[in-house]
């Protein structure tokens, strides 16, 4: 078992610095599209240092379970951040998991962001936990079937080897199978980082948000984790989805020059897809929470079809 | 070391049989019988695990210790005693239970003095106990079927110790009909068995349904199908299990469910992989519908529960499922003659067998304490346990967390196991049979997520936030025995979660024995730390090294607090409220609320009933009262059970009138009864 150290700590920080540019940019987009001139893309920096020198509040009915949950949200998002190939094929953490320890350990964040919600006995906090869990719930089936579909073709679920097989077999997006696995992942995408039309991640009102409701009891640094920890798992799906379905521009050796090139390729990756969140979340209005399941039993279609044509197209 | 193993059985039965005796002859002296005989069950529960411990690390070849407890009654009734691999296996994990939960008795018990007679849970637990273990051991049809037999039984009575209560009378009978049923399908299918071996012996029916019939062997995995699943609680023979379980003591619950129902699983594996030979394809087909099957509507039904003993019951229901997932999934490999693929699915469904139960044994110990602690099953009335029974707490967290299947601990192994069984089935076939692999996985996937879903309920309405209710508010933490006993399972849980290659290499032995693979040494990779799929084929997980690098990554939040936020202080204050007054425990999320929208996507099945009623004076804005009634039936009961039972009775109105009271009839219906026999035999 070799890890590569170096490799681990560059993907750390390239993790820990490009999720909170990458909310603020597509934040700055939307509010672009819709008229108005917006935060500036480096707001979630300054969001989070603002909260890490903040006093906290803590709720005198919370438990230690509300102390925990920032760090299990942060790290676990830390953790599957660092089994996604980004800038090369090669996932510092691969060996210790692929797809479905991402998914697991996707969940172990939730669960214990479902459980902060809960622990200060206010009702928006277990309305958010409620609304959270039922909606992952139904994401979880697509997401598998869909990773499911990309595995079978490269015979594991080791991202690396999922990612290096779309490589050796060329670009195939047109691929039916792959076109519809993608388009299951990229709504599974929206409902797992809180996007509209599933979420508002914009409000704090308390008839629409899902994610922001758990949130509203944490202040301080707790809260500072909690954001970043999304902002990261926000960038990890859609790292998962780039190199997944387009693993072009990868770098294929260490040197400085393809590492160089291969981050310039993942960046781009990441603002094509960020344009496409915007696009998708300027033009939809929030669906009314009993039509989110329609949404998802969409997405779990779209992976059951993408299923069947693997053998029906070959 | 056999010699070793057998004499350890050997003392566990015996301390099991102590244990029944001493419990009935100390029938007056309560703090006697519970000392004697829990602490005689922790004995000899230590000494089966022991032993089965000894023979599975004794490794492939070790031959297994076989003997005869007592003489043989006739010459094919033997009270014969083989302990194999399989044998070892449940053995272990009936003597692991086994010992947690005597150990937790000897505190939970106590809450019994003066109310009911400890004696007699002692003596009973000891010899349903005793029962399981001979079950799992028995080389012979008859001692099977005896210890089988026994355990129906005291099941029975443990079920309804408490039978002051209505609720669990009925309960009680319901478990008697279901055990028997399935006890009359076993019977049925080992005659079946019987017919072609000529003998009762287990040796002489390994690979049996290689000489029968093809008729005939279906009709005997038919049979078995039947027998086992409703003793292991497969959809929709599983109604007994959430009528019975809750209504039980604690202890025994746990070990219900953790336990008993898994000597459905055990005579499955015994009849489907050693008795009844290479399966058909639609055995296997059949075994994973019906696992995927239970494993969503289990949980499903679960999610509407909020009495925490019935919810967990509900879960078990789910877990069979996902067990039968992986066993079904080896029956189609032995069909299609992929022997790895099946020693894999078989490693996933036994991982999960032993992680069920301890995950499961552990939340229904917790389960016991908060119902010791508050005197109330219903959720409703909990809530900010955590504060008053803090250790509890934390057991049961870490047992929901492992069932939830999450890493890093033992849920998710066996799960990520049954998941590569899955996805490598897809390619062993070019029907479109193989697309049942997938699905299967997607309905894993939602099953695991809705088991999040439902512990995210189960913990955070028990034991966060505010009590509901004034029990809950004087609660207090169990007693010291109740959680070492849970301590236990969840270090087993921690155990098998972060030592998945050691425990596989476990078994070796077992699949030696039933498929002839070993697969330990092809699933692991870097010294035990990584758990691979076949041959490093199919992906890698490192539940340890997960751990690890998480805190490996620790300083991360550590040092920015240290950079940023040395001197921000923490206050304690209020949630907020909206400007109200405070928060009253009734503003509170409630566990029906909490799977509100879950009842809302699936009502095509729940068909919730809901009925509202209102009184009030000028406005119906302003009503003076409110009864609002909710609950979820199901569909099962409705529509197949209610039915049914007003058939039988129905019927038995009508055959009732055979039994006139006239002698005349009765010698009339003898007479025709012998002359019938007498045409059939000639």
């Amino acid at each position: 078992m070799n890890l590569n150290l170096p490799a681990i700590l560059a993907q750390t920080a390239l993790l820990l610095l490009l999720a909170p540019l990458l909310s603020g940019l597509i934040k700055n987009w939307k509010a672009k599209l819709q008229n108005r001139r917006g935060a500036p893309v480096w707001q979630p920096y300054f969001d989070l240092a603002k909260f890490l020198r903040k006093d906290m509040v803590i709720s005198e009915h919370a438990s230690w379970v509300f102390s925990f949950a920032p760090y299990v949200v942060f790290l676990t998002a830390l953790l599957v951040g660092l089994m996604v190939p980004m800038v090369t094929a090669q996932a510092p953490l691969d060996l210790f998991g692929g797809a479905l320890a991402l998914v697991g350990l996707l969940a172990l964040g939730r669960f214990f962001l479902a459980l902060g919600g809960l622990d200060p006995a206010s009702a928006f906090g277990g309305m958010g936990s409620s609304r959270e869990m039922t909606i992952s719930a139904i994401a979880e089936p697509a997401m598998i079937l869909a990773i499911f579909t990309v595995a079978i073709t490269a015979g594991s679920t080791s991202l690396n080897e999922m990612v290096l097989a779309g490589q050796s077999s060329g670009w195939k997006f047109l691929d039916p199978s792959h076109a519809l696995a993608f388009a299951a992942l990229f709504v599974v995408l929206l409902a797992e980082t809180g996007r509209l039309p599933v979420d508002n991640p914009a409000t704090h009102l308390e008839l629409t948000m899902i994610h922001e409701a758990m949130l509203l009891e944490y202040s301080g640094r707790y809260l500072a984790f909690m954001e970043w920890g999304a902002a990261i798992k926000q960038l990890v799906l859609m790292a998962l989805l780039a190199n997944l379905f387009f693993p072009l521009g990868l770098a294929a050796d260490a040197t400085p020059a393809a590492l160089g090139l291969g981050l310039l390729w993942f960046v781009g990756k990441l603002l094509v897809l960020a344009g496409a969140v915007v696009l998708v979340e300027t033009t939809n209005a929030k669906l009314r929470l009993f039509r989110v399941p329609d949404l998802l039993s969409a997405a779990f279609i779209l992976a059951t079809l993408a299923l069947v044509s693997t053998f029906l197209f070959k | 070391m056999n010699f070793t193993s057998a004499m350890l059985l050997v003392a566990s039965l015996c301390g099991y049989a102590l244990g029944t005796g001493g419990g009935l002859l100390f029938l007056r002296r309560e703090r006697l019988a519970n000392g004697f005989c829990f602490g005689m069950a922790a004995i000899s529960a230590l000494s089966g695990l022991v032993a089965a411990l000894l023979f599975l690390a004794g490794g492939v070849g070790n031959p297994a210790p076989h003997f005869e407890l007592l003489p043989p009654l006739l010459s094919s009734i033997h009270f014969a005693v083989r302990l194999d691999a399989l044998s070892a296996f449940f053995l272990l994990l009936v003597s692991l239970l086994g010992l947690a939960i005597s150990i937790y008795s000897l505190g939970y018990a106590k809450g019994f003095f003066g109310r009911k007679n400890v004696g007699v849970l002692g003596a009973f637990f000891n010899l349903l106990v005793l029962a399981t273990t001979l079950v799992v051991v028995a080389d012979n049809v008859w001692l099977f079927l005896m210890g089988w037999e026994l355990m129906a039984l005291t099941a029975y009575c443990l079920v309804s110790f408490e039978h002051e209560e209505p609720e669990t009378r009925r309960a009680g009978v319901l478990y008697f009909i279901m055990s028997h049923l399935d006890a009359g399908c076993i019977i049925l299918g080992f005659s079946l068995l019987f017919q072609a071996s000529g003998d009762f012996s287990f040796a002489s029916l390994h690979d049996i349904g290689a000489q029968m019939a093809p008729g005939k062997r279906d009709a005997a995995f038919v049979l078995f199908m039947l027998g086992f699943g409703i003793k292991a609680g497969i959809v929709p023979f599983h109604i007994w299990l959430p009528a019975a379980h809750p209504v039980a003591p604690s202890n025994v619950s746990a070990f219900m469910s953790g336990v008993l129902i898994k000597t459905g699983i055990y005579g499955f594996i015994r009849v489907g992989f050693d008795f009844l030979g290479t399966p058909p394809l639609w055995w296997g087909v059949t075994v994973l519908t019906v696992g995927t099957v239970s494993a969503v509507l289990g949980v499903l039904y679960a999610l509407m529960e909020h009495d925490l003993k019935r919810l967990l019951a509900y879960h078990s229901i789910e877990n069979i499922g996902i067990i039968l997932m992986g066993l079904g999934a080896a029956l189609m490999f032995l069909t299609t003659g992929h022997p790895l693929l099946a020693t894999l699915g078989l490693i996933a469904g036994l991982y999960h067998t032993i992680n069920h139960a301890s995950f499961k044994g552990l939340l229904f110990l917790g389960a016991g304490a908060v119902l010791h602690a508050t005197g109330t099953r219903n959720m409703e009335e909990m809530g900010g346990l955590i504060k008053r029974m803090p250790q509890t707490a934390f057991f049961f967290l870490v047992g929901a967390v492992a069932i939830s299947a999450l890493p890093p601990l033992n849920g998710f192994v066996s799960e990520w196991l049954t998941y590569q069984a899955l996805l490598g089935g897809f390619g062993t076939t070019d029907s479109l049979m193989r697309l049942i692999f997938p699905l299967s996985g997607a309905m894993l996937a939602l099953t695991g997520a809705l088991a999040a879903a439902c512990f995210v309920k189960a913990f955070g309405i028990t034991f966060l936030a505010q009590p509901r209710s004034e029990h809950a508010a004087h609660a207090h933490e169990a007693a010291f025995p109740m959680r070492l006993g849970m301590g236990l399972l969840a270090a087993a849980c921690v155990a098998l979660g972060l030592f998945p290659t050691q425990f596989i290499r476990l078994l070796d032995p077992l699949t030696q024995q039933l498929t002839g693979q070993q697969l330990s040494g092809q699933l692991s990779a870097a010294n035990g730390l990584v758990l691979t799929s076949l041959a490093g084929k199919g992906g890698t997980v490192s539940t340890p090294g997960l751990a690890l690098m998480a805190l490996c990554l620790l300083p991360i939040p550590f040092g920015l607090w240290l950079a940023f936020a040395r001197k921000t202080r923490v206050r304690r204050g209020p949630t907020w409220d909206c400007g109200q007054r405070g928060l009253t425990p009734r503003m509170e999320y409630t566990a029906t609320g909490f799977s509100k929208p879950i009842r809302m996507v699936f009502k095509a099945l729940f068909q919730p009933h809901r009925e509202v009623q209102r009184e009030y004076d000028f406005s119906p804005y302003f009503a003076t009262t409110i009864r609002f009634d909710s609950h979820v039936e199901e569909v099962f009961e409705r529509q197949i059970y209610r039915p049914g039972r007003i058939l039988i009775l129905r019927a038995s109105r009508r055959i009732r009138r055979l039994q006139a009271g006239s002698i005349h009839a009765y010698l009339l219906y003898i007479f025709v009864t012998l002359l019938l026999l007498l045409m059939f035999a000639t």
